[in-house]
């Protein structure tokens, strides 16, 4: 299966959006390289801002330029996007609802060998917590160009999750994606997995697996955290009656949780929410990190078994 | 140069900002007078002879923009909106109740001629700095003025923001620090000294000029001066008075964030005529 790095992918997307769209300007903490964002330097040199090793700043600047009418897409580690530069996302830019899209990369464990201190597994519970903030996970490289273009077409800040890793790609193009919606990858009756990410691939994996073994799983590709498809969600649960949810993130506050309200206020069934259980991350290859902290097709089909058993 | 900019006409407009300022805290029975005093001439000075706005049309995409990033200020640029004509005077009387425009600190979303939300200190420089990239990206000739508090540049956002505005060369961008020695807990020199600030901003690249922040023809003479400059941005330290104009209230740390009551008011408003 072809591979790419959702990183890789929106450092493309930027580009031909730059084409598009002049209003759009970048901002990066000087990780250009990494973010792709160079990408767009080389091309829009007059149109990217490195903003230095200056986090705050360049959140504060990117909502300087959205009151002045541009569209900027502000880059740099998840981590510190989220995390460095909180107050500044909550004060200068949600509160204001301004047009700030916010894509940060190298989410989660597959940041690999850099270990905890650059592994955002928080970042989806801050970027939900706030009122206004669409929080997009797109899945592979074909999501991660349509989420960019998607976040660029609305107004109002936008948090894009994505990866380091190169991921396999899930879908063929067209204009899929649409933010608010959940996406039924999967039919099934027994089970449903809801997933984002780089989880959505392992869901697939898992439920392949399942049907060998009899069961019959749906899978449902959650990229839109916030607006949450919260009607799919509840057909899902209705139907299937068991629901699995995978992130490469903490338990708390991301995916998991925002299903589990979901679920509690319409429709309670059996669930398990597979992540980052409430710990940090390490140092270590992308794939062994997955394996040690639970996050791989093996442990959701483990959970699919455990959240049917429960029904 | 008294006559050009109308100076006794500034100062009674700057006397009505006051009085509007110890009317509208009594009437909320909070918020912040030392340092909304202290920024009265500036802003009046700004926003009667200075910026380009249109009070019918606030969102004029020509304007001139002004973000108070010390937004606990926000009573003296509320005063100065509305006595420009932003919005009826008679709102000010609902500021920091229920379902009022005005905000406890300025939000952009309800008040016309807001430009920037603002209260979190430190945050409002950034957003001038992208205003301005914004304005040279474009090729506008719009100004972008700032005011920062003297103990709001404790924060390291500002010093980011400095640096980046003279990296940028940001000579679109003109700032007025509020040098008025007092921050909540006491005298910025005692608390956590920035000093000393002008050699500071030198260093960051910027052009320096220090006045009296009281005095309308040495604020012109620095906005003059400002806008000759080029290929950097300016930072005007003007000394100030916290609380300047009642007399019980200047120079007190204890008035940073306490309105005061009916006597206290009365007294004040017999003083500001
Ligand atoms: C980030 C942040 N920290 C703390 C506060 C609380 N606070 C409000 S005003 C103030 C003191 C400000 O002093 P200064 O900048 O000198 O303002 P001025 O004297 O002009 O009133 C503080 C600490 C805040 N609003 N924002
Ligand atoms: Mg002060």
């Amino acid at each position: 299966m072809e591979k790419i790095a959702t990183r890789e992918a929106y450092g493309k997307a930027l580009v031909k959006l730059g084409a598009q769209n002049p209003q759009v300007v970048v901002l990066d903490a000087d990780l250009s390289k990494s973010t792709k964002t160079n990408n767009f330097q080389k091309v829009y040199p007059e149109r990217f801002f490195n903003m230095g090793i200056a986090e705050q700043n360049m959140i504060g600047t990117a909502a300087g330029f959205a009151i002045a009418g541009k569209i900027p897409f502000a880059s740099t580690f998840a981590v510190f996007a989220t995390g460095r530069a909180f107050e500044q996302i909550r004060n200068s830019i949600a509160y204001s609802r301004l047009n700030v899209k916010i894509a940060a990369t190298h989410a989660g464990l597959t940041v690999g060998e850099d270990g905890a201190s650059h592994q955002a597994i928080l970042d989806i519970s801050l970027m939900r917590s706030l009122p206004d903030m669409t929080v997009l996970v797109p899945c592979d490289g074909v999501e991660a160009e349509q989420a960019v273009f998607a976040a660029a077409a609305m107004d109002g800040p936008v948090y894009i999750r994505l990866g380091r890793s190169a991921v396999p790609i899930l879908h063929a193009g067209g204009d899929r994606f649409a933010i608010g919606k959940g996406e039924e990858l999967r039919q099934g009756a027994d089970v449903s997995l809801l997933a984002c990410g780089i989880m959505v691939a392992e869901a697939l994996k898992a439920a392949e697996e399942l049907e060998a073994e009899g069961v019959s799983a749906r899978v449902l590709n959650i990229a839109s955290i916030k607006p949450l498809d919260v009607e799919t969600i509840v057909k899902a649960a209705r139907e299937t009656g068991a629901i699995v949810t995978a992130e490469e993130h903490s338990i708390i506050g991301g995916l998991g949780s925002a299903v589990a309200e979901v679920l509690a206020e319409h429709c309670p069934v059996p669930m398990e929410r597979v992540g980052i259980k409430d710990v940090f991350g390490e140092s270590g290859k992308p794939q062994e990190l997955l394996d040690k902290y639970g996050l791989t097709a093996k442990d959701i089909k483990a959970a699919a078994y455990r959240v049917i058993k429960k029904k | 140069m008294e006559q050009m900019i109308g100076e006794s006409e500034l100062h009674t407009t700057a006397r009505q900002i006051r009085r509007d300022i110890i009317t509208m805290l009594l009437e909320a029975g909070s918020g912040h007078p030392g340092g909304s005093l202290s920024a009265v001439e500036i802003l009046t000075y700004l926003y009667f002879r200075e910026m380009k706005v249109d009070p019918a049309d606030p969102q004029w995409p020509g304007r001139d923009r002004f973000i108070l990033s010390k937004g606990h200020a926000g009573p003296a640029l509320f005063s100065v909106l509305a006595e420009r004509g932003f919005f009826p005077r008679e709102e000010l009387l609902t500021f920091r109740k229920i379902d009022s425009r005005l905000q406890g600190h300025p939000d952009m979303r309800k008040t016309p001629g807001v430009e920037m939300s603002t209260g979190s200190l430190g945050q409002g420089f950034s957003v001038a700095n992208g205003i301005a990239l914004a304005g040279k990206l474009d090729k506008k000739d719009y100004r972008v003025f700032l005011m920062l508090g003297d103990g709001e540049i404790e924060e390291g956002q500002v010093w980011e923001a400095s640096m980046a505005a003279a990296h940028y060369k940001l000579d679109n961008l003109t700032a007025f620090l509020d040098h008025n020695g007092l921050q909540i807990d006491g005298p910025v020199t005692e608390v956590m000294s920035p000093e000393p600030v002008a050699d500071k901003f030198k260093a960051f690249g910027w052009e320096v000029v220090k006045i009296d922040g009281h005095s309308f023809p040495e604020i012109r003479q620095a906005i003059d001066h400002a806008k000759k400059t080029q290929g950097k941005p300016t930072m005007i330290i003007a000394e100030t008075v916290k609380g300047r104009g009642v007399s019980f209230m200047e120079n007190e740390a204890g008035w940073h964030g306490a309105a005061p009551n009916r006597e206290q008011a009365e007294k004040a408003l017999a003083e500001l005529v």
